[in-house]
């Protein structure tokens, strides 16, 4: 199969976008696309599975390797492993149901389904590199959208979070960009494969691996870099929020595992404990924080910050399980915090309100979503059942293999913020979804329409899977992770 | 063996009727739901006295022992080569008695429930959610791996969670479903905690596997646990304690009960199947499923001794002070919990030595007939006084018939008065308290008379006391109100026969177990006696109960207010977690750290302002930066670098 339909098909629709008229057509072209473009990834899903079933043990399949800029030896170089291919199904399944709770843009909307289509091609580009520079070439594709859209379609103090998150995300590609040349310099390529098989000396993995570590951990919410996390999020438009923190955040954990981890395993060891350190922090620090937010879109903002640390734990533990845990985090969260923006989305558009202090009784009114809601909800609280569940556990179960103090310390403390999880969560459901009505003007509202109910069970489809039956997700990304591992 | 692939279908079958009634039961058909449910759970509970049937006589025994089989086991998330969470069926002697247990009471509270809850808007849901926790308590009971059982056990908190609010417009249940998730949710952390120490040193999950290796004491893994250490305990010891704590939060022990008595809010036949009958003694079936490794470790097994046992004082003082009858109920169980917990603890492995753990498993099992018939019969009376305080009671005998000699029978069970099945289930616990532990003995003899005395304080209140003025419009109750008060009645008269201790031991080798009349007469006595001081003090409305109370003083005002032991954890939580954690994390956040990246962000701005003044667009400044940029280098090149 060739991987670079994974970028054609969205780009073709995006460049198609503009010729259109009206809202409808709009919608239904941006509709028809990211269904194709979710057959295509199951297609993919398909033809991988078979190749494996031979028994193709190849790092990497359907690669694709042509000259992009001979001089500095860049090429655009594409395969994937399973890894990749579960971070490009989230993203397929993320991308249609962000297009389907945006139908009613009616604000500019040739511009803004161009963007998102525009994001979802960085995104797909940057999950299927096997060369540094193209990755970055399309990590920087998916960033700059982000700043229109927040910017044009946001609310609230939208220009400053737009700012915010753009520097902040700028300031993190320089730094990748750095480490990047980094490897370059000492390995004179690009190619992530070859670079893999080379060795590159300790003193050269120490000066780079935090560049492209703390570069990439930004777009993941790396404690202290993390604060474009809440106000980006909470400007942004619901399809932009969704893809933000379902797709964007997962660039930088991939980057994270693929590039600095992989390429520099000595330097990942020696940086372990600053790693487990920082991703600690994160999680119990984002979940007290949480506790304390008053705005729906802060709750889970702060709670993607707590949640995507499970991820950087996960890489930081260095061994498979827990990176195995990692990769699952990152798909489990996308899938569920773009399910819970959506529902958030869904309430805000119709009572108007994100405060949590104004809202409640929402069972009564519309039982759909504030179904959607509670599932969320528990799925965020590693309910079992669904996918934050076993992708945690098995954090904590690859966390538990390092027996040194500290790393024990690290894990008890991460398992702890489960607790601080299920308070905060089972508090935002009791005075949003549960309760008497707050107001009487919500009497009238009614509950999700055909699109938002899709868009809903979608995402539901994706968690409930990994929840039930996780062995499909670890077995698709196994193979993936061991030759990481291998190399640690 | 024979072909056993069909008790998957014993917690399928709720399963099924959770995702038909959760998905369109609302919509579809609201009404029909409870039948659905009722006959899903029919089905379930008649395979399941099928394979207790086929276990215990036909093919379970082999060479005189009961052993242990696994059926459908497949692995379902993989860690490691030799770890992995397994999903499937575990039968022995234990699991098969909870089946029966879970499926039977369940189903006769779906059957209370349809007349109960006729009329309710969300009917559908109620019985989905009913659904969902059946399927996972006997997902839970089946389990063949420690990580199946805490993904099921999550499972019944979260069904619980879902219950305690069902009536989710009313304040005080939003705050109870929430102390019961988070509080079990707090204790489930020593569970998980627990469970990692376990698999990390026993290198497996699996139940059989994780006993058998740890029990042989040249094994690998067992010196792995016991010699590596932390704050000078072994791993052994911290990893039971730990996975203890998880069975002592689901158990409602002490201190980690403050969430049982509020549970309460959920409407009764769900404390009647789940904080009464079920999910609360899940804690005492962990201890029990993981006892032989327990024996091994002195310190875990005196935790569990006494945690229960104090459990079991506390809650009965406290049980005489409440006069929410349903309050009254939950601190009985809490207490006859304890009873379970330390008659675990004081077992040991074997036959006729592991006598703890045959009366502990027999009383878990007589207790949830007599107690789920109680909160049954609770039901019926709240359904009809429209009221849970005992003030709004009394005189109810002659209105309501059926549930006051029900309500007697299971009263008598409770106080151990033969031959009701409490009597013998309680018998075996106080004989194996005196033969191991004389303290735990007269500690268990007072509390058991203590149970005798408020249990029937309840009783005459309720049905005695003064005149009823409640005035039923529809009488005691639809006939499927009554019919599961009169089945469970049955029960609790039949059930003592039952020759348990040939049945279910830890070896799985029965032995034969015979009551000691002439040991039964003290705790008997005693419990007639609390009886008689109970029929005298409330049998009529008198004043003596007040002027008692009166003169206990501050004892009685604090026993009343529960020992203030939730206003200790109010504190905690508020003053200490809010206040001293989350409030300045989340201060921090947003000044300090976020304050940085601002302060970064403006003081670049200023930076820039100062600098912009170089491009003036001047050649003059231009040509002189030249120059001066020049003769630094050079200087730079000539001075420094050479």
């Amino acid at each position: 199969m060739n991987l670079s339909l994974l970028i054609l098909f969205p780009l073709i629709f995006a460049l198609a976008i503009p010729f259109c008229n009206g809202l409808k057509q709009i919608r239904m072209l941006a509709f028809i696309g990211a269904v194709i473009q979710l057959l295509l990834c199951f297609a993919l899903l398909y033809f991988y599975s078979i190749k494996r079933n031979l028994g193709n043990t190849s790092q990497m399949v359907f690669e694709n390797n042509l000259v992009w800029f001979a001089p500095l030896n860049i090429n655009y170089h594409v395969g994937v492993d399973g890894i990749s291919i579960a971070m490009i199904l989230l993203t397929a399944f993320v991308v249609l149901a962000g297009i389907l709770v945006s139908w009613n843009e009616e604000r500019m909307s040739k511009e803004f389904f161009f963007l998102l289509m525009l994001l979802s091609v960085g995104a797909y580009g940057f999950f299927i590199s096997l060369d540094l520079f193209t990755l970055f070439f399309f990590l920087e594709v998916a960033v700059v959208p982000k700043y229109l859209l927040i910017g044009i379609w946001g609310s609230g103090k939208k220009e400053y979070s737009a700012m915010k998150l753009a520097l902040m995300l700028m300031a993190g590609s320089a730094l990748v960009f750095v480490g990047l040349l980094g490897i370059y310099f000492n390995t004179g390529t690009f190619d992530l494969i070859q670079i893999s098989q080379m060795k590159l000396s300790f003193e050269v993995q120490k000066l780079f691996f935090p560049f492209a570590f703390i570069g990439f951990g930004i777009f993941t919410a790396l404690f202290p870099f993390h604060t474009w996390v809440p106000d980006g999020h909470s400007s942004a438009p619901t399809a932009a929020s969704m893809f933000l923190a379902g797709i964007s955040m997962k660039l930088g954990g991939y980057g994270c595992l693929r590039v600095a981890t992989y390429l520099m395993p000595d330097a990942a060891h020696y940086y372990s404990s600053a790693i487990i350190l920082l991703s600690t922090i994160a999680i119990i620090y984002g979940a007290f924080a949480t506790m304390m937010q008053t705005d729906l879109k802060y709750i889970n903002a702060y709670s993607s910050v707590s949640h995507c640390g499970f991820v950087l734990l996960g890489i930081g533990m260095l061994n498979q399980t827990a990176i195995n845990g990692a990769v699952m985090q990152m798909v489990s969260h996308g899938l569920m915090t773009a399910l819970f923006f959506a529902t958030i989305g869904m309430i805000y558009s119709r009572t108007h309100t994100r405060l949590v202090s104004q809202l409640g009784g929402m069972l009564k009114i519309m039982p759909f979503i504030s179904s959607v809601f509670v599932i969320a909800g528990l799925c965020s609280l590693g309910l079992p059942g669904f996918s934050g569940f076993v992708a945690e556990m098995t954090v904590f179960m690859g966390s538990w293999k390092n027996s040194e103090l500290w790393y024990r310390i690290a894990t008890i403390l991460s398992c702890a913020s489960i607790v601080v999880t299920a308070v905060y969560i089972l508090s935002a459901i009791g005075k949003v979804v549960m309760g008497n009505l707050e107001n009487n003007k919500f009497n009238a509202l009614k509950d999700a329409s055909w699109n938002e109910k899709l868009a809903a069970i979608l995402l539901i489809l994706g968690i409930v899977i990994i929840g039930i039956v996780p062995f499909l997700l670890i077995d698709l990304i196994s193979p993936g992770t061991n030759w990481i591992t291998t190399k640690l | 063996m024979s072909n056993n692939n069909y008790i998957a279908l014993i917690p399928l079958l709720p399963f099924a009727s959770f995702v038909l009634l959760g998905l369109f039961g609302k919509k579809y058909f609201n009404k029909l739901s409870g039948i659905i449910g009722t006959t899903s759970l029919l089905a379930s509970c008649v395979l399941s006295l099928y394979a207790a049937y086929t276990y215990f006589f036909v093919f379970g025994k082999v060479n005189a022992v009961y052993q242990k089989f696994e059926v459908l086991k497949f692995s379902w998330l993989q860690f490691s080569t030799t770890t992995s969470i397994d999903m499937g069926l575990l039968l022995d002697p234990i699991s098969m008695m909870m089946v029966v247990v879970v499926t039977f009471v369940s189903l006769m509270v779906h059957i209370f429930s349809l007349g109960y809850m006729k009329g309710e808007e969300r009917f559908a849901t109620y019985y989905a959610f009913l659904s969902l926790f059946t399927f996972s308590m006997l997902g839970l009971v089946l389990s063949t791996n420690i990580f199946q059982i805490y993904i099921f056990w999550e499972l019944v908190g979260v069904s619980s969670y879902l219950l305690i609010g069902f009536y989710f417009t009313k304040a005080s249940a939003i705050a109870a479903s929430k102390k019961a998730f988070v509080v079990t949710r707090f204790a489930d952390l020593g569970f998980l905690i627990g469970i990692l120490i376990l698999g990390f040193h026993a290198e497996t999950l699996d139940f059989n596997t994780l006993i058998s290796t740890l029990t042989n004491p040249q094994s690998a893994q067992f010196l792995s646990i016991t010699s590596a250490s932390f704050f000078g305990i072994t791993a052994l010891t911290w990893a039971l304690v730990l996975v203890f704590i998880g069975g002592a939060g689901k158990s409602a022990m002490f201190p980690l009960h403050i969430w049982l008595p509020d549970a309460m809010e959920g409407p009764t036949p769900v404390s009647a199947l789940i904080h009464a009958a079920t999910m609360v003694v899940a804690g005492v079936f962990l201890v029990a499923r993981l006892f032989p490794v327990f024996a091994l470790d002195v310190t875990a097994l005196d935790a569990v001794t006494y945690t229960g046992l104090i459990s079991a004082v506390i809650a009965a003082i406290i049980a005489c002070t409440q006069t929410d009858i349903k309050r009254v109920l939950a601190y009985s169980t809490m207490s006859q919990i304890g009873f379970m917990m330390f008659a675990l603890g004081i077992s040991k492995i074997g036959g006729e030595e592991g006598l703890g753990y045959m009366a502990s498993m027999f009383h878990l099992f007589t207790h949830a007939f007599f107690k789920s018939l109680l909160f049954l019969g609770a039901g019926a009376v709240i359904h009809l006084v429209h009221s849970n305080e005992m003030k709004d009671m009394g005189g109810l005998r002659k209105l309501m018939p059926i549930t006051h000699i029900t309500f007697l029978i299971a009263c008598l069970a409770i106080s151990g008065i033969p031959p009701f099945a409490g009597f013998f289930s309680k018998e075996e616990i106080l004989l194996a308290a005196s033969n191991s532990n004389k303290l735990v003995f007269y500690v268990a003899l007072i509390t058991s008379a203590l149970t005798a005395f408020y249990m029937f304080r309840l009783y005459f209140s309720i049905f005695w006391n003064k005149e009823s003025q409640a005035h039923s419009e529809h009488g005691e109750g639809t006939l499927t109100m009554k019919i599961p008060l009169i089945i469970l009645g049955i029960c609790t008269l039949a059930v003592g026969f039952v020759p348990f201790s040939e049945l279910v031991t830890n070896n799985g080798i029965g032995f034969h177990s015979h009551i000691d009349y002439l040991f039964s007469i003290t705790p008997v006595t005693l419990s007639l006696i609390s009886i008689f001081v109970a029929s005298v003090l409330y049998k009529k409305q008198n004043l003596e109960p007040e002027i008692i109370s009166k003169s206990l003083g501050k004892f009685y005002t604090s026993a009343q207010k529960k020992f203030f032991v939730d206003e200790v954890y109010l504190f905690i939580t508020h003053k200490f977690i809010y206040t001293l954690i989350a409030k300045p994390t989340a201060w921090f956040d947003k000044n300090i750290v976020d304050g940085l990246m601002n302060l970064m962000a403006e003081t670049t701005a200023k930076i820039s302002e100062l600098i912009k003044g170089v491009q003036s667009g001047k050649v003059q400044n231009y040509a002189l930066y030249f120059f001066a940029g020049i003769a630094a280098l050079a200087i730079l090149f000539i001075y420094i670098l050479k």
